[in-house]
């Protein structure tokens, strides 16, 4: 038993060393290309063209990335403070200000290797309108081209022919001819067919994963071990065998956790028994991001299923990249990313987590930063607590200013969330009685 | 007094801005029996509604003298206040003689604020007016001309007349009668600012989104002949500014009056837009679909809402600084609007690269208390004129 | 001797620390309140101890009435005992000030001119006592802080002036003493002591008032339980089962109050709450403001600051206004400089201050509005819920907004939130005992 116990914490480590070992992989691959001579692209996490950037042997950096990484790493108070210095409004995005900062103290990236400057900024404008202004400060910075990628709105619910086209025609005559300007090589249509068969692939595994949290206990975290597991898929690996090698080792994980009858791991050891199943819509907070996740797990509340985990891309609904509509697929991709969606959209997709997966309520985590998912947050918790009769909860925070994160507070309206879930149930229970 | 007093215009202006019975949309509506279709700023293509004898309203917020009730239950204390107060006129019936909202591509509060009308106001239509970020007619310009045709006909289904071709280019004709007057308005305020006061001219381009085009046509020549008849309006010694920042949600009318007694004359701004959206007329000649696509692509003014490529941020505003002789830029945006806050930066770059002064603050549209915002503009007007006299 | 079971729910708030304590039926014995302060567990203990002293009372009453003593009579008696027991109180405490203060003033070697001072304005504290609570006497506050305060600083001041002694270091003298004072738990057998030197001094009291106290006195209090909840309540001296979130104790509180209730106001020195509850008092769903505190308590202790008045006269002045000013800002930081603005455009102090009033209650509105709206019948708790023009405010925009309506407003309603505490315990002790 013992054994058993141990070659399994093993396993667990593995997959999570696995993953970091290929982040800092690509990291140092990053600090060595002004020697190396690769060219480095820009872009953001939603609406991501990594298969393509990929086949022209670019170089993701994701700004939003190395903001959340300066978080964890304590680092986002200082950055966000010389961006402020700089003139930038304590109202706006603090993704943006961080990264700012960051550039302003050298651009070291979360292994303190300097990471190099664009040769493009991919400005794949999905879901998020701060992302145009982000590559218009970044443009004046650093002199780089910008090839924009414009990724209309689904505001009517539905992805038109006619937005497809737009978007698959600025690929085809803008955003190509735009890397191949700056990596030199021709588009080689074949070989992106092969990157968007292996997305696939690890799609697949990694809706496994996610629906996993079906079971009861969960074997997973949805929201805050859901970070880890979308990793290498929302960054720089879709498409790459590294990545399908990832999720194939994390499924095989997982499933072995749910044959077990286990419930999730956390930071701070394996979780006690689960005791409520949330949804949760809204990104984490990054600077007490185990703090965080400490207020859940204490309480035996596990997130079964998460918004925040469908930004890079929404795959629980059927959709997968396919190589036989190379373009195509991936203007359906960057048009149908999370916040890309519209509000009764998202309304939709909540009602069926809660649903699916037999939650005990909606809760959100509203973040200061990101008018994109916050703006309309209390109207969708409305909607969906009248659609599901579960109750709901509504904490603030934000992505990576720790002025934002109070600790007290959101622990305050936590176990009030909890003990009013656990309230409800003796209620129905008494009643039923 | 005769009818065409400026202060009696601006008066009846200024009472039709504030009606929130919105009662010249109601009787127009009696009248004719057409689609009232309200829209967010910036930007919708008017022409295309009045060809299909539609009336377009533009709702910029609640002002400052809207109670907000219910409007705060939606949104955060981080969100700008735009919102708020344009759910509570949704809720409190005061929006119930539009058929329809559009809201265009601004801002992702903007952009979410439709999907809750969406929610709350089912029967009505509640459209998301996406606007292209790239200006390739093969590209940005087939796209919207989609956009634009998905519009017309969801305004036929819900009883508007179909979009014909020779109405779509008569209505480009009264609209650039309209433009060319508006033009005129600000051209005179630039020459002479003492004539044409900017919390005048505000509440009448107020009035202008309300009103039918051709009432607002004849309504800014009653004011124009008013002001050049007045003798009574003599320069005085304030500091020429561009106000800018205040696309969106507007601020309260004490604020624009409060920078005038505090010294200084608006000769530029980016308040009411829609009427200067499109800096020259559109051409009358060939398709006017393609016209109208055309001038979005091509004649639009620069605005932190739209994707500015390689010409670089602020050049423009620097050539209205220009083009208008002010002495200063005043960045007056609201709370929490992205949009202007993520460009202030960049275009405060621009603005002191060439040797412009310049002084920022914020607002919300119901602010109640100008003491700071007079004190900071009165001490930045005196510096332009101190300099200026030096 | 007699033995009661008592179960004690404590609301630790940001201002104040509030207690109940409930029979084995679950019907309320006693309440107590203290100013809360750094040390917690005081707190909780100072509350808890005034809560079964007013316990107390309420059995001496149960047992008058047992004893063929009238309604009328009972109330009589037990004010006039009261009256004395809390100067007893007061003086056991005013005591423990001389004491601390003198220690103080050994330690730190004083000058003989402070000590002298010090002494003067103590002594005569000490013969104004009687005076304090005559017979028809009223007082500000029943806290003893505030009390001894008030005099204490008065009278620091003449003699400060008279003997030319520094009158801060007489402030920090007392502010330095009283800490220790309020953290001195009362005597275990304080209230049989007060209560008989009460009784003593009573002239003429009939013979069942000593019987009944003498019963009370005898009566043996075994905590049954306690469960905590409240601002402070990370920290309270309770194992983590024994604390309850504030919303749940206040949605519950307010159903125990008015069974009728739907919809919780609450609005406290730091937040406001909306709450709503089903037909046994469990909560459906809550909202509390986001973290600035515009519109909360607090914000109308600024502005009583900004205006020189005290937090109770505000409400009054409110209602003195005729055309109430609009202003839309509650947020704190600018409440100074709207206030200073709209006074020096000559507008009326009670004019504003209506318009803060309604400002407040528009805020609370749109809470309400976040966590469902209102439902009859409405209850709305907290300090804020004492003040006479936010009630006002709010009866106004309930009616428009929400059309007729039953408004709840408890005097006790700031125990609102310990009355809950208490009744999870009570319940938690039934249940396991069913179990």
């Amino acid at each position: 038993m013992n054994k058993k116990e141990e070659s399994k914490a093993a396993q667990k480590d593995s997959s999570q060393i696995r993953q970091k070992n290929m982040i800092a992989a690509h990291y140092s691959r990053l600090a060595r290309a002004p020697e190396t001579g690769e060219k480095c692209a820009y872009t953001f996490v939603p609406g991501n063209l990594t298969e393509l950037l990929r086949s022209f042997d670019l170089l993701p950096v994701l700004p939003e990335i190395n903001a959340l990484q300066s978080a964890m790493r304590g680092k986002s108070r200082d950055y966000i403070r010389l961006a402020e210095k700089a003139g930038h409004s304590e109202d706006v995005c603090t993704y943006v200000k961080c990264d700012l900062g960051m550039m302003e103290s050298g651009n070291i990236g979360p292994t303190g290797e300097r990471l190099p400057d664009p040769d493009l900024l991919l400005l794949s404008y999905t879901g998020c309108f701060t992302f145009m202004k982000w590559f218009e400060i970044l443009r004046e910075e650093y002199d780089a081209p910008v090839a924009m990628l414009h990724v209309p709105y689904q505001g009517d619910g539905e992805i038109t022919d006619s937005m497809r086209k737009y978007v698959v025609d600025q690929l085809r005559n803008k955003v190509i001819p735009a890397m191949e300007k700056v990596s030199g090589r021709a588009y080689d249509e074949d070989r992106l067919k092969e990157e968007l068969a292996r997305s696939a692939k690890a799609e697949d595994d990694l809706v496994a994963v996610l629906e996993s949290a079906r079971n009861k206990p969960s074997p997973i975290d949805a929201y805050f071990g859901g970070v880890y597991y979308i990793g290498p898929i929302f960054t720089a690996f879709r498409g790459s065998e590294e990545a399908v090698g990832y999720y194939e080792a994390l499924r095989a994980e997982i499933e072995e956790r749910v044959r077990l009858g286990k419930g999730p791991i956390t930071p701070d050891g394996e979780m006690g028994p689960e005791k409520y199943r949330i949804v949760v819509e809204g990104p984490p907070n990054w600077t007490s991001f185990r703090e965080f996740w400490r207020m859940f797990a204490e309480e035996g509340a596990v997130v079964v299923a998460s918004s925040y985990t469908k930004v890079g891309g929404v795959y629980d609904n059927g959709f997968r990249h396919d190589p036989s509509r190379p373009l195509e697929t991936l203007a359906e991709y960057c048009m149908g990313c999370y916040t890309n969606l519209n509000l009764p959209s998202r309304v939709d997709m909540l009602v069926r987590y809660v649903e699916e997966y037999e939650a005990d309520g909606l809760l959100i985590n509203s973040i200061k930063s990101c008018n994109s998912f916050s703006a309309g947050q209390l109207m969708m918790l409305r909607e969906v607590e009248n659609r599901t009769g579960k109750p709901g909860g509504f904490i603030e925070s934000d992505l990576v200013d720790p002025r934002y994160f109070s600790a007290a507070n959101i622990k305050n309206r936590l176990e009030s969330y909890f003990q009013m879930i656990e309230q409800k149930r003796a209620g129905v229970a008494a009643r039923g009685a | 007094m005769s009818a065409a007093d400026p202060k009696t215009l601006a008066e009846r202006s200024e009472e039709i801005y504030r009606d929130y019975e919105f009662t010249t949309v109601r009787r127009w509506k009696e009248r004719t029996g057409g689609l009232a279709i309200g829209y967010m700023p910036i930007y919708v293509p008017r022409e295309l509604l009045h060809a299909q004898g539609c009336l377009p309203v533009g709702i910029l917020g609640g002002g400052d003298d809207l109670e907000i009730i219910r409007g705060d239950a939606f949104y955060q204390s981080y969100i700008c206040h735009i919102p708020r107060s344009t759910i509570e006129l949704g809720l409190n019936g005061s929006l119930d003689c539009l058929d329809g909202m559009l809201f265009p591509a601004i801002c992702d509060v903007i952009r979410n604020l439709s999907g809750i009308w969406k929610l709350k106001f089912p029967d009505k239509l509640s459209r998301y007016l996406d606007v292209p970020q790239v200006f390739e007619p093969e590209l940005g310009g087939m796209f919207y001309r989609h956009e634009l045709e998905e519009l017309a006909s969801e305004l036929e289904r819900r009883g508007a007349k179909p979009l014909e071709p020779e109405a779509l280019r008569e209505s480009i004709r009264v609209f650039n009668e309209n433009r060319a007057l508006v033009r005129e308005v600000y051209d005179l305020r630039i020459r002479e600012p003492w004539k044409v006061p900017s919390a005048e001219l505000y509440v009448l381009m107020r009035a202008g989104l309300v009103l039918p085009v051709e009432e607002f046509t004849a309504m800014l020549r009653e004011y124009l002949d008013g002001v050049r008849a007045d003798e009574d309006r003599k320069p005085m010694d304030q500091a020429r500014i561009l106000l800018t920042g205040s696309f969106c949600e507007q601020p309260p009318l004490g604020l624009i009056k409060t920078l005038e007694r505090a010294g200084c004359y608006i000769v530029d701004d980016d308040l009411v837009q829609i009427h200067r959206w499109l800096l020259h007329d559109i051409p009358e000649d060939g398709d006017p679909m393609d016209r109208l696509v055309q001038a979005f692509l091509d004649d639009s003014m620069e605005s932190p809402t739209r994707y500015i490529d390689e010409r670089g941020k602020g050049k423009e505003l620097v050539e209205r600084v220009e083009g208008s002789r002010a002495e200063g830029v005043i960045f007056c945006a609201p709370s929490f609007c992205d949009p202007a806050l993520l460009d202030q930066p960049m275009v405060v770059k621009a603005v002191e690269k060439a040797g412009i002064p310049w002084t920022a603050f914020k607002y919300a549209e119901n602010n109640g208390q100008f003491q700071v915002i007079r004190e900071q503009a009165g001490t930045f007007a005196d510096s332009i004129k101190l300099w200026s006299g030096v | 001797m007699t033995s009661l079971r008592y179960f004690v729910g404590i609301d630790l708030g940001s201002t104040t620390t509030k207690s109940v304590v409930l029979d084995e039926e679950g019907r309320i014995l006693g309440r107590g309140i203290t100013n809360s302060r750094s040390n917690y567990e005081v707190a909780c203990e100072v509350a808890s101890g005034e809560a079964l002293i007013d316990a107390r009372f309420g059995l001496i009453e149960r047992d008058l009435k047992g004893r063929g003593v009238g309604e009328e009579e009972c109330g009589r008696l037990l004010k006039a005992l009261e009256l004395r027991f809390r100067e007893k109180q007061y003086r056991a405490q005013l005591d423990n000030l001389c004491v601390t203060i003198r220690k103080i003033l050994d330690e730190r070697k004083e000058d003989p001119a402070v000590v002298l001072a010090a002494d003067t304005v103590l002594s005569t504290m000490n013969e104004e006592v009687s005076e304090l609570y005559a017979e028809g006497s009223s007082r500000k506050s029943d806290f003893f802080r505030d009390l001894a305060g008030s005099r204490y600083l008065s009278l620091a001041e003449s003699e400060a002036r008279g003997r030319g002694v520094p009158y801060d270091l007489l402030v920090g003298l007392y502010d330095k003493a009283i800490l220790e004072v309020e953290n001195m738990p009362a005597a275990e057998d304080a209230f049989a002591a007060h209560a008989s030197a009460a009784l003593a001094d009573l002239e003429g009291a009939p013979e069942a008032l000593g019987d009944a106290i003498a019963a009370v006195r005898e009566l043996e209090m075994i905590e049954g339980g306690s469960v905590g909840t409240g601002y402070g309540r990370q920290t309270l001296p309770f194992p983590k089962e024994s604390i309850r979130s504030e919303i749940l104790c206040h949605g519950l509180g307010a159903h125990a109050m008015f069974p009728g209730t739907r919809t919780v106001l609450d609005i406290g020195g730091q937040d406001t709450k909306a709450i709503q509850v089903d037909e046994n008092g469990i909560v459906t769903s809550f909202q509390m403001n986001d973290r600035c505190a515009a519109g909360c308590g607090r914000y109308l202790g600024y502005i009583a600051d900004e205006m020189n008045l005290g937090l109770h006269e505000l409400g009054p002045l409110a209602c003195e206004s005729n055309r109430p000013v609009k202003i839309n800002s509650t947020c704190t930081v600018f409440a100074g400089a709207e206030l200073r603005e709209r006074l020096s455009l000559g507008e009326k102090r009670e004019d504003i201050l209506a318009g803060l009033h309604r400002a407040i209650i528009l805020r609370a509105m749109s809470l309400l509005a976040r966590s469902g709206g209102i439902e009859d019948e409405f209850t709305f708790t907290g300090g804020v819920a004492k003040n006479e023009a936010a009630v006002n405010a709010l009866r106004e925009l309930v009616r428009e907004n929400y059309g007729d309506k039953t408004i709840n407003i408890s005097p006790d309603s700031i125990y609102t939130g310990a009355l809950g505490a208490a009744l999870f315990c009570w319940r938690d002790h039934r249940r396991t005992r069913a179990a």
